[in-house]
């Protein structure tokens, strides 16, 4: 229902190109919405699962896991969608639920499928929170994203890069009456702009994209920095977190150490083809293959992943 | 040199880290749905800029050029030339035909070198037609080519602030493979530069960082050159050149040089031959 009608260049030709698909029988952002549902994952903690896919004109990049929290006095967005038709369609899941204000939306980090839902908030003018790194990232990277993602979605379901106006740098801590959330800045890891976030009443973890699930994590920041943020998070003392992308609550010793998995035969794997002068281009398919079977989209991401971290590891 | 600015402009939203951030590839890529006269033609155009009217006649012997049919990263393209070790080959140059600025980066060698196997980093902006030319000592030019399916890699954005990227600049690492007595050495450079590509935007300021890019780096063995590259917006930020060389026991000279008149040498001591 808030979810802009499908525009007329949703099924012009470059549209059309996508895996072949009949897009005259895919339904748009509204009615695949209504397939989407919030899981409550702890009192007042509503959270949908986000696709395990990329990008596409039929999905508007609605590929995050994203949700609200209802306090005492108003609602805090932990994140916030892949796109304005995504945010849109999260805002009126919230208002479907409560009248209270909504008063914080969170921005975990640069990525797209993150950022772009903030559009939709910016009339509740809540605290946009922020790493204080972030506002540098998406200055750099904001509106080369947003371009990318016109071009899929079109302007209007696309929506404004939208910039932390409370920014940390280390830690910080929001009030919502009843419960608080506990803010943790964190050095390059996934990305340069990594906040997770603790929320009080539940005691769950919310590590943004510092943990994925059942989908191929990607590399955007710095590896080693990433396997040390992931003891970090491991010795923060939730036992239950919302991932950035998989199920959406999980174990949290569990899934990191399948996440420290992953990332650890990429680190090792990288290593050894360094050390043996493999070159970058024959690294990208022998690297971390024994990971193959536990990831999905691993043949789209690996590679790509490889790529980032040999030019990290290379510099050793 | 033709520009084509339409198509370089509307390229500009494109690629970027495409795998981390979930968008998928751009089939419609700025390029993409060109036909084989056009990009011949384009060929035709940019070959006479560079080299005016002198023939080019096609090669499979004298030079080939390996590239990934679909760049991973569209910033970080992997590219390996392969020429015969004959002594025949004077210069190569390696032209990237709808990059904003084709003429990528041209290696002459010196008596020192080995030039069968040279390989670097380089951008592609869109699915492009590569050209190799290769230069051989009585003058003659010949040409191989590659086509690669990338776009975004020149207005990509780096991960992190001019001044993160700009840390250690000049710094280099060279490493060498172990090889046997009188055999050639085999090297891999690297030299710590963002090589700005100026297509790259801070929206804070609303302006592009200025390119600065490493445009001519030499390679000597004690008095000899290995190869001299003269470079452009087109090689990755951090090149990275592997090559070879003849060793003769005396270190290995690097000079290199941007256009905002950096420059830094450097000197590497080759591992002693093994018997």
């Amino acid at each position: 229902m808030t979810a802009p009608a499908v525009q007329p260049r949703a099924f012009s030709r470059r549209s059309a190109l996508f895996g072949g698909l009949c897009l005259c029988c895919m339904p748009n952002l509204g009615r695949a919405a209504e397939s989407f549902a919030m899981e409550e994952v702890g009192p007042g903690i509503f959270i949908r699962k986000g696709l395990i896919a990329d990008a596409t004109a039929e999905n508007a990049d609605a590929i995050a896991n994203i949700g609200f929290i209802i306090g005492k006095n108003g609602v805090l967005v932990t994140e916030s969608g892949g796109s304005l038709a995504d945010g849109a369609w999260l805002r009126a899941e919230i208002l479907k639920r409560t009248q209270k204000p909504i008063t914080h939306v969170v921005l975990s980090h640069v990525h797209p499928d993150h950022a772009f839902g903030a559009g939709a908030f910016v009339e509740d003018k809540p605290v946009f929170i922020g790493h204080a790194k972030l506002t540098e990232a998406l200055a750099a990277r904001g509106e080369f994203y947003r371009k990318r993602l016109i071009d899929l979605l079109g302007e209007e379901r696309t929506g404004p890069v939208v910039y932390p106006t409370m920014t940390v740098a280390d830690t910080a801590e929001v009030d919502l009456g009843d419960r608080r959330l506990t803010f943790t800045a964190h050095g390059p890891a996934h990305t340069t702009s990594d906040l997770s976030m603790i929320e009080s009443g539940s005691g769950l973890l919310f590590p943004a994209d510092l943990l994925f699930v059942n989908r191929i994590p990607s590399l955007d920041g710095s590896l080693k920095g990433w396997l040390k943020e992931a003891e970090r998070l491991k010795s923060m003392g939730p036992h239950r977190a919302v991932p950035g992308h998989g199920s959406v609550a999980v174990d949290l010793a569990p899934a990191l150490a399948d996440l420290i998995g992953y990332l650890t035969a990429l680190r090792d794997g990288t290593r050894a083809a360094i050390a043996k002068d493999v070159p970058i281009e024959k690294a990208v398919d022998s690297v971390a293959r024994d990971q193959r079977d536990k990831w999905v989209l691993f043949d789209t991401y690996n590679g790509r992943n490889v790529t980032v971290a040999y030019q990290e590891l290379e510099w050793e | 040199m033709m520009l084509r600015i339409g198509q370089t402009l509307s390229s500009l939203a494109l690629g970027l880290a495409l795998a981390t951030t979930a968008l998928p590839p751009a089939a419609w890529a700025a390029g993409a749905s060109d036909t084989d006269q056009e990009r011949a033609a384009r060929w035709q155009e940019i070959a006479k800029s560079i080299f005016g009217d002198r023939q080019i006649a096609p090669t499979d012997s004298l030079v080939k050029i390996d590239a990934p049919a679909r760049a991973l990263d569209a910033a970080l393209v992997p590219i390996t030339l392969t020429m015969p070790n004959d002594g025949q080959i004077k210069a190569v140059s390696l032209i990237i035909d709808d990059n904003p600025a084709p003429y990528a980066a041209k290696f002459e060698f010196g008596p020192a070198a080995d030039p069968t196997e040279l390989k670097l980093r380089v951008r592609v902006n869109n699915y492009t037609d590569m050209h190799a030319v290769v230069e051989t000592q009585d003058g003659k030019l010949y040409e191989a080519k590659q086509f690669v399916k990338a776009s975004g890699g020149c207005s990509a954005p780096m991960g992190m602030s001019d001044e993160e990227a700009m840390k250690g600049m000049g710094d280099m690492r060279m490493k060498f493979a172990e090889t046997g007595a009188g055999k050639p050495v085999e090297a891999t450079l690297m030299v710590r530069h963002p090589n700005f590509s100026g297509m790259q935007m801070n929206q804070v300021t609303r302006d592009f960082t200025p390119a600065r890019y490493i445009d001519k780096l030499t390679v000597s063995a004690g008095d000899q050159t290995v190869f001299t590259l003269t470079g452009d917006i087109s090689i990755s930020s951090n090149p990275v050149i592997n090559f070879a060389f003849k060793p003769d026991g005396k270190p290995i000279q690097v000079a290199a040089s941007d256009n905002q008149g950096g420059h830094w040498q450097h000197s590497f001591t080759p591992p002693s031959p093994t018997n």
